[in-house]
This record gives C-alpha cells, sequence and structure tokens, in this order.
C-alpha cells in the first residue's frame, strides 16, 4: 500500500498525505485527529439521532419488558434477532453507547484546545488592524481634516483617543497602536460556547452516574393502608448498581383516601376521559406526621425520596366463606384496570389458600358501571362506580403456591385445578352487584362487600437531580450567550486627517455593517463638535480621553 | 363539567371564519409570489450589499434590478417598492388579510380557551390551532423588521392546512384536562414547544426558497424565473439560520421543562418515552445542522436539507409520534 501511494503523482498527493506509513501511536494519533474534527462530530451527531430511532418503534425493556415478551413471543426467528442486537435495550446498547462515547470523547478532545485558546485570547490584546481595510465586511472611510498641519499630528491622535473612549464604551476590549486602535468585543460568545459543550458532558455524565445511586420502586396502596419504607415493602424494586438499601429513606405512608373524578358531560372522545386524582396521604417522617394531597403532578417528598401518584384502580372487597361456613378469605383485592379502556373493566384474582376443603381460586372481571353494549355483552361505559359488577369463575384444586416458584398474585395458573359448575354441569358464573352473595357449588360462598379504591405509586430517589438541573441551566445560558453574542473585531485608523473604521464579525454577525455604520457617524460627529467648540472645549475632551487611553493600557 | 359550550361553538365557526379568509390571502400573496413585479435587491437587508461578489446573475433583462446601491439604515424597514416601483400590490392585500384572519383566528383560540377556563392547548387540535396561530404571529412581527412577505403564500397556505386537519382529523370536542396535564408546567412547557414549531417551520421554508434560489442563480431554469424576485440565496441561508437557532434554543427549553415536568408526574426526568426520544432526535439534528454551518466541506444547500430533515422529525414527533406510538404522552384527544 506504501509504495502504491508514493507511486502516485503530485494529482492525487492528497491520498498520499492522508495515508502515509503510520505506526500503532501515529494510527492512534491520526484516529484522535479526525475524531476530534468537527466534520466527525458532525457525522456522530447525525449517526446518534438515527440510532435513538428504533427505541421508539419497537418496545423497550426499560420501559414495558411484558410488551417485549409479547413481541418475541409472536416474531420467533426474526424477534430473536432483534434481540440480539440489542433492539429492545437501545439505550444501552454496545452500538448506542459507543456513538455517545465517542462524541463525548470527541467533546472533550475539541473543548480542551479550545479552551486553552480562549483562555490566551482572553488575555492578549486584540491583533493589530491588517494593513488593507477596506476589504473588511464592515468599512467606512471619511475625512476628519482640519486645522494646520502642524496640529495634524496631534488632531489625529485627539481622534484617536475619542474612538477609543467610544469602543470602550461600547463594550470593547481595546490597544492603542501608533496610527490606530484595535478593538475586539464578544468573547463571552466563545465561553458561552464551552460551557455549553462543557455542560453537555456533564449532564451526559450525570444521567449515567443518576441510575447507578438511585433506586426506583413500585408499590400499591389501597385506601387505608400504610406503606413503610423498607426492601420488603416494595412490590418492586430496581436499584441502581452502586445503591445501598441500607441507605432507604425511613418514612411511612398512609393512604387515607382516594378519589376520582371523570367527566359525565363533554361529548365524543372526551366523554368519561379521567378529570382529577387526588390521594390523600399522611407521611411520618422523623416522628412528624403530615397531611399531603398526592397527584399526579404534584409528587410528595419525604426523606429525600419522591413518592409519585402513577396509577390507580378499583379494589373489590370480597368475603369468601368454605363448605363449613368459615371466612376464609375477606378483604379489598386489587383488579388491574385495562390501559386501553376508559370504563376502567378491571380484570383481577382471588386466590383462597386456606379452606376446609381443597384450595380456592377465583378469576374475574370487575365492571365500574355495567351496561349491556349492542350486542348484550357486559362492559363497562363509566370509569365511575354508577353500577359496579363484579363476574367471576371459580376453580378449585392446587394453587401452586407450595413449591416456591414465585408467581404474580394477579394470575391464577389453573393447570392443576378444576372449574367449579353449577347444579346443570355448566361452567359456574359468579355475578355480584354490590352487597350480593352467591353460594358456592361445594357449600361455601361469595360476598362482594364493597368497593375500595387503591393507587399506584413510584417511589424513587435520585442524588443527582439537583446537579442536572444545574447543567441544564448551564446549557441553555451557555447556548444562549454562543448563539447571540456577536464577537467582533474593529479597527479606528487615522492618517492625515483620513480615517478608517472597519469591523470584522467572528462567527455569525448580522449587524457587522450596521456596527462599522453607527461608530463612523458617531465619531465624525463628535469630531464636528469637537472643532466647533475647539476653543472651549477641546483640552477636557483630550484630557478625559488620555485618561481613558491610560486606563486602557492598564485593564483587561 | 362547566363547559361553556356556546363559546366553543363560536370558536369553531371563527376558525371556519379564518380559514375563508386565510384562503383568499393565499391566493393574493400568490399573485405576489408568481406574477408582479421585480423584488429589489436592497429589500434583502443590508448583509450583503456591500460586499462586491454579490452581483448575480438573473433573468437577462433585469440585471440591472439588483445594482441598486447598498442601502442605509433608514431602509431595514420594511420597503415596500421604493417609491419608483409598482407598489406590490398583490403582498399588501395578502398581508391585510393575513391580519384579519389573524384576529379572528386568535378570537378563536380565547374563545376556545374561555370555554373550558384553561390554556388552549389541552388536545392536538388545540395545539395545532394555537401553534397556527402563533406561527401567523410570528410571521407577521419578523415582517415588521424585515419584508418577508414573498413566504405569506407557504405561510397561509400551511395554516389553512393545518387549521383544516385540526377540524377534522385532530377535531376534540372542548373539555377540562385530564389529570396528567393539569399542571402549571404545560403553561411553560407547551407554548414554548410551540414557538419553536412555529420559528422552525419558517425557518424550514427560507430553506426551502434558498435552495430553490441557488439553483435559480446557478442554472437558472425556466420553471424557476419567480424566483428572480427572491433575496439572495446567501441572504436567505442567512436569515433561515438566524431564526432556526432562536428555535433551536426554545426548543432546548422546551425539551429541559419537559424533563423536569417528566420528574414531577413520572418520576424521572428521562425515561426515553417515544416522544421523549423524538424531541431529542429533533434536537440532535438542528444540533447537526448548526454543526453543518460551521463545518468545511458543508455548503448551504447541503446545510439547508439538514434543516428541512429537523422539520420533518419536528413534524413527525407531532403527528405519527403523537397518534400511533405508544408511550405516555398519550393524550392527543383521539381515541
Ligand atoms: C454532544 C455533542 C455535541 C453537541 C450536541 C453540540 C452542539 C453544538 C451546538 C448546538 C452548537 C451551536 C452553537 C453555535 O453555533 O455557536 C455547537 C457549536 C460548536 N460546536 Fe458543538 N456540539 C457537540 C459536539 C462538538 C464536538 C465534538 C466538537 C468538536 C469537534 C464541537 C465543536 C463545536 C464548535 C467549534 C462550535 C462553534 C461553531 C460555530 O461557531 O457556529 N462540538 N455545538
Amino acid at each position: 500500500m506504501a509504495k502504491k501511494t508514493t507511486d502516485k503523482k503530485a494529482g492525487s498527493s492528497k491520498a498520499a498525505v492522508t495515508l502515509p506509513q503510520l505506526g500503532f501511536i501515529g494510527m492512534c494519533r491520526w484516529a484522535w485527529r479526525q475524531l476530534t474534527t468537527m466534520r466527525v462530530a458532525l457525522i456522530l451527531l447525525l449517526v446518534l439521532a438515527m440510532a435513538a430511532i428504533p427505541g421508539s418503534l419497537l418496545p423497550q425493556r426499560i420501559q414495558d419488558p411484558g410488551r417485549v415478551n409479547t413481541f418475541l413471543e409472536s416474531n420467533g426467528a426474526w424477534g430473536q434477532f432483534l434481540d440480539t442486537i440489542q433492539m429492545f435495550d437501545v439505550y444501552s446498547s454496545i452500538w448506542f453507547s459507543s456513538v455517545y462515547l465517542l462524541l463525548m470523547v470527541s467533546l472533550i478532545g475539541c473543548v480542551i484546545p479550545r479552551s486553552a485558546q480562549h483562555w490566551k485570547a482572553m488575555r492578549s490584546a486584540p491583533p493589530k488592524a491588517p494593513k488593507r481595510l477596506g476589504r473588511m465586511p464592515g468599512y467606512e472611510t471619511f475625512t476628519s481634516a482640519s486645522g494646520s498641519s502642524e496640529s495634524r499630528e496631534a488632531a489625529d491622535q485627539n481622534f484617536l483617543d475619542t474612538a477609543q473612549a467610544r469602543l470602550k464604551k461600547l463594550g470593547y476590549r481595546t490597544v492603542r497602536n501608533t496610527d490606530h486602535v484595535a478593538a475586539e468585543r464578544g468573547y463571552l460568545r466563545e465561553t458561552g460556547n464551552l460551557v455549553f459543550h462543557i455542560a453537555l458532558l456533564v449532564a451526559t455524565l450525570t444521567m449515567a452516574i443518576g441510575s447507578l445511586f438511585g433506586y426506583e420502586g413500585q408499590r400499591i396502596l389501597v385506601e387505608g393502608d400504610t406503606f413503610t419504607n423498607s426492601l420488603v415493602a416494595y412490590d418492586s424494586f430496581d436499584p441502581g448498581t452502586y445503591y445501598d438499601a441500607d441507605n432507604l429513606p425511613d418514612f411511612r405512608l398512609k393512604l387515607d383516601d382516594f378519589d376520582a373524578t371523570f367527566d359525565d358531560q363533554a361529548p365524543g372522545s372526551q366523554f368519561g376521559q379521567p378529570r382529577t386524582f387526588d390521594a390523600e396521604v399522611t407521611t411520618t417522617a422523623d416522628g412528624t406526621s403530615e397531611k399531603h394531597t398526592l397527584r399526579v403532578n404534584e409528587p410528595v417528598r419525604v426523606g429525600g425520596a419522591g413518592v409519585y401518584l402513577t396509577g390507580n384502580g378499583y379494589a373489590p372487597e370480597v368475603t369468601v366463606k368454605d363448605a363449613k361456613g368459615q371466612v376464609v378469605q375477606s378483604g379489598p383485592q386489587v383488579f388491574i384496570p385495562d390501559g386501553g379502556d376508559p370504563g376502567y373493566t378491571s380484570e383481577g384474582v382471588i386466590k383462597v389458600p386456606d379452606s376446609a376443603g381443597a384450595q380456592m381460586g377465583f378469576v374475574g372481571v370487575f365492571l365500574p358501571t355495567a351496561t349491556q353494549n349492542e350486542n348484550g355483552e357486559l362492559v363497562s361505559s363509566f370509569a365511575g362506580p354508577r353500577n359496579p359488577y363484579l363476574v367471576m369463575s371459580g376453580y378449585t384444586g392446587d394453587l401452586g403456591l407450595d413449591d416456591g416458584t414465585p408467581q404474580s398474585v394477579y394470575t391464577i395458573d389453573a393447570e392443576n385445578m378444576t372449574e367449579m359448575t353449577d347444579s346443570s354441569g355448566n361452567p359456574l358464573l359468579i355475578q355480584l352487584t354490590e352487597g350480593e352473595t352467591q353460594q358456592l357449588p361445594d357449600g361455601g360462598s361469595v360476598t362482594f362487600d364493597g368497593i375500595k379504591r387503591y393507587i399506584a405509586v413510584d417511589i424513587s430517589q435520585d442524588p443527582t437531580q439537583g446537579l442536572m438541573l444545574a447543567s441544564a441551566i448551564a446549557v441553555l445560558l451557555g447556548l444562549g450567550l454562543s448563539l447571540f453574542i456577536p464577537r467582533r473585531r474593529m479597527w479606528v485608523r487615522i492618517k492625515d486627517g483620513q480615517a478608517e473604521v472597519a469591523a470584522l464579525a467572528r462567527g455569525e454577525d448580522p449587524m457587522v455593517e450596521r456596527a462599522t455604520k453607527d461608530l463612523a457617524k458617531n465619531l465624525t460627529e463628535e469630531w464636528a463638535n469637537d472643532s466647533e467648540g475647539r476653543a472651549a472645549g477641546h483640552r477636557i475632551a483630550g484630557d478625559r480621553a488620555a485618561g481613558d487611553r491610560a486606563a486602557g493600557e492598564t485593564n483587561d | 363539567m362547566d363547559v361553556n359550550t356556546d363559546l366553543a361553538m363560536w370558536s369553531n365557526q371563527l376558525i371556519i371564519s379564518a380559514m375563508i379568509v386565510y384562503a383568499v390571502a393565499m391566493i393574493f400573496y400568490a399573485f405576489d409570489l408568481f406574477g408582479g413585479r421585480e423584488l429589489k435587491q436592497t429589500e434583502t437587508g443590508a448583509a450583503s450589499a456591500a460586499k462586491p461578489s454579490n452581483v448575480r446573475r438573473t433573468n437577462r433583462k433585469t440585471t440591472t434590478a439588483l445594482l441598486d446601491p447598498p442601502q442605509t439604515e433608514a431602509s431595514t424597514v420594511p420597503t415596500t417598492g421604493s417609491g419608483k416601483d409598482k407598489p406590490r400590490r398583490g403582498a399588501r392585500i395578502g398581508t391585510s388579510l393575513l391580519i384579519l384572519a389573524g384576529v379572528l383566528h386568535v378570537a378563536a383560540v380565547l374563545t376556545r380557551a374561555l370555554s373550558v377556563m384553561r390554556v388552549p392547548w389541552g388536545n392536538m387540535m388545540e395545539y395545532v390551532l394555537t401553534a397556527t396561530a402563533i406561527t401567523v404571529i410570528v410571521f407577521l412581527i419578523v415582517n415588521v423588521k424585515k419584508d418577508i412577505r414573498y413566504l405569506g403564500t407557504i405561510v397561509a397556505g400551511g395554516v389553512l392546512l393545518c387549521l383544516g386537519l385540526a377540524i377534522t382529523v385532530f377535531y376534540t370536542p372542548a373539555a377540562k384536562l385530564m389529570p396528567a396535564l393539569d399542571s402549571y408546567w404545560i403553561a411553560i412547557h407547551v407554548p414554548i414547544a410551540i414557538l419553536s414549531t412555529a420559528l422552525l417551520y419558517i425557518s424550514a421554508i427560507l430553506a426551502v426558497f434558498q435552495i430553490l434560489k441557488a439553483a435559480h442563480e446557478n442554472k437558472d431554469p425556466k420553471w424557476l424565473r419567480f424566483m428572480r424576485r427572491m433575496p439572495a440565496s446567501i441572504d436567505l441561508e442567512r436569515f433561515s439560520y438566524t431564526i432556526a437557532a432562536v428555535g433551536f434554543i426554545t426548543w432546548t427549553f422546551t425539551l429541559i421543562a419537559g424533563a423536569i415536568w417528566a420528574e414531577v408526574a413520572w418520576s424521572r426526568y428521562w425515561g426515553w418515552d417515544s416522544k421523549e426520544i423524538w424531541t431529542f432526535v429533533v434536537w440532535v439534528i438542528y444540533a447537526a445542522y448548526l454543526h453543518a454551518r460551521a463545518t468545511r466541506g458543508w455548503g448551504p444547500t447541503k446545510v439547508a436539507v439538514l434543516n428541512l430533515i429537523g422539520i420533518a422529525t419536528v413534524i413527525f414527533n407531532f403527528t405519527v409520534v403523537n397518534m400511533y406510538f405508544n408511550g405516555l404522552h398519550s393524550y392527543s384527544g383521539l381515541s
């Protein structure tokens, strides 16, 4: 390969330059230089955007592992393939991570030298005027000649004094040279840009760290329940890698009451939509109790953790008696609403492991407002409890609770059970309105006593949220500075009464010509005033300008 | 649940009226765009006028139109054809009608808001209704500083199309908010998102004109003859960029405010919900757009294409993601 490239003629010398014989170190250096170019950063940004997309098209484990499993079951080998290439864990996948890590590295490689450069630039004087100012994007020239030729030199210097004072007032850093003033403004633009990029780095790191040191857990609470913050009290618990569960904040949370309202006025698709979810809770921490109203957008913060209202539903209170008439099960049973149904049709089970006979299980549906639809089916037409109805089937046999395999509290594995039947041998259908009791074939009974509501809460702790907020604000401020502070160099030169004003934008600056004109106009006017008031005011003005000049040389 | 149905009905009537006026405004603007007089180079603002390279080839007969001397400051105020020229009557009438339609439109937004006594962006229909109103307002405000009436056809046309969708596909009866939206963050996060969308939309139209103008400058095909009245493509590019830059900042704010709201509502500030994903994608594309501008080897047309990809993701985020993707942001109001 080396031969090939060296053989090439001058016309293709580009290839020879980019691919000389590189050692390992050379290769690394080359790769680093490539990685830190804007061009590669740009490509990485575009790749990052594309890499983020699949996560919105396919179900993701971080959101809904259940949907991932359903997808896998119904898609066979294709699903397996997608899983192998981490399409269900996009945001922790190797390929997504490598894109943003490369971008981070590129960013570091870009920010460090630029910071150093900017540091130097901020401490050095604005550069001298180039020879031909007429080429600058902003340029004005005018004659300020007046007075006799022997005083011209002095008049020129005077003019420059005025110009320098003026520029300084406009926020420029200035330096005085023999025949011109050089000025620069807008250092904050680059500062802002660096702040922006650094804050982005910090934000990304913070995001990574936050998930390592925080935790998130879920819990369902029926009205009247009290939650004591400890590992066993969670229905599910998801700690970050370095989260120390011994540090769980010590608090208790009691759900006193939950109230939901649904729209019964609006027409069309808005009918039945939820309007308020208000959970009255009592928190106890450090021996003091407080009452709060927990709402969807109003979490309760206690002991460094946040408690968030994420769901709600009905828990019908059901009493089951066995053949001997003993109460073997009693109390609210959590039924889970079908997410898509505005009528809150909810599914649930009742497990009765201890009874005189075999174990019993009930599987059923709860309808808050039972109505017959046009096909004669029972559906729930409204989410509020207007005509609550409980429909269940019963099973007897082995619930499978004793073999130690964990099972969901919301499903029953009916494999080793037989369905209860009525007197004519058909599957038994238990249908109850509030307060009703139905006899079971073996002599027991099921009673629908009443309804309680429950809420689902997320409880989580993320110690890095404050830092994240700070970096987000820095991102925004940095961006604002970097996009809207014009960075501009200006020069005012005078030779034998012929004045030139020129400006050069560094970066986007639509005002560069306007600024040149304004300054030129201003200086002409001042010159005119100055000439008129020469006899009286001149000395004073000159002295002031000279004083400014002295200050200008020492400050910055 | 105390919804004032009379006001809601009035709002619908006002939308229809506004649509009619928008349609007529669009026609007048189109006359201005495709027929009518030369647009003077002076209307492109001061930025390019001083550069000697600025003399561009135009239609053979009309080269002189571009050779006006650089403007003084005063003329950055809208130049409605400076004196001698025929006034752009089509554009004038178009703008007057656009203002009228805008008034009806704002009235529609206000009556809708009053009918439910809350912010008028609780579902997709209201979002579109308000976003289009803001787009028209932004367009009119920008016009005070700089004559961009040549965009009028597309602004009026786009608004018309969106309103048409709002009262059909997206139509949602007036109602109260659902608890997930009932937060003061809706008054912060959403209007800024709307403003961003309006800005990015206007920036994208400018990018389209920039691409067409560049083609006109290079090859001058017949079908692009109407572009001869446009400002130079570099001016369109610069203006498109400035608006996109503002839009990028407001979008950044939208994203951050959204994350704060997400923490309050869902216990985490970022969870790769489908709406979050697409907001992120939009943000990264516009970041790439800003970068591309400063990257050697990326010409203005290529950069403008990134801008258009950007607006495509914005629109996708609003339509497809809202209506078809699973996620926590399921408050389109449609079912
Ligand atoms: C996470 C990745 C990055 C993001 C999201 C990002 C975003 C941005 C944004 C939005 C701007 C616009 C501000 C402006 O125009 O002044 C910008 C400017 C800039 N970025 Fe980045 N950037 C990233 C990575 C990088 C990297 C890796 C480099 C270096 C290779 C870089 C170099 C620059 C430079 C030089 C500018 C100034 C361009 C100009 O003057 O317009 N950025 N960046």
